[in-house]
């Protein structure tokens, strides 16, 4: 796990052809690890047929919603949440 | 179809809950048989949803969707043949 807890991370900004589990609206992002889940297998290679394998590092990932959305109007202490793999991650 | 989340929208979320119906039923334990059985796992499940041309997508229910994903992926492997279930059923 190259992450540890309350690690502030930022999600990776390249595009990537094909199945892949990171939401557009958090590339270039920068939030804190919430949680370290474990390790699972890989579902970007899974959905084509793969067994994932090596398993890949997940975590939980906290963001300010005015990070997210540029015209958010809610309370200041709003986050979102999404479970990030590693190889989206880059240290912030 | 793939990554809608964050899209403007102006239209209300349809929260009402509604009775599935048997083929739906059937479509749900089939792709829980395909996993079990290790021919197609549900991350193909939605790699083929999310590749659906978007206007099919748009017109298509959940379980619609869900069936879709499963003629493409069982083509894919050989499973079936193209057309096969068309053909089958008379269409």
């Amino acid at each position: 796990m190259r992450y540890r807890g309350d690690q502030r991370v930022r999600i990776a900004a390249r595009l990537h052809e094909g199945h892949h589990r990171i939401p557009g609206y958090l590339k270039g992002k920068t939030g804190r690890v919430a949680r370290v889940h474990g390790s699972f297998p890989n579902p970007e290679t899974r959905a084509y047929g793969t067994d994932g394998l090596p398993r890949q590092p997940l975590y939980l990932v906290g963001f300010a919603q005015r990070d997210v959305w540029p015209d958010y109007r809610g309370p200041a202490g709003d986050r979102i949440y999404a479970d990030v793999f590693e190889h989206w991650l880059e240290e912030a | 179809m793939h990554d809608r989340g964050g899209w403007p929208t102006q239209a209300p979320i349809d929260r009402s809950e509604h009775q599935l119906a048997d083929w739906e039923l059937l479509v749900d334990a089939l792709v829980g048989a395909l996993g079990r059985h290790g021919v197609m796992n549900v991350d193909e499940l939605r790699r083929g949803i999310e590749g659906m041309p978007p206007d099919e997508y748009e017109r298509a229910s959940y379980y619609e969707r869900w069936l879709y994903s499963v003629e493409t992926v069982l083509i894919e492997k050989g499973v079936l043949a193209p057309r096969e279930l068309d053909r089958r059923i008379g269409g």
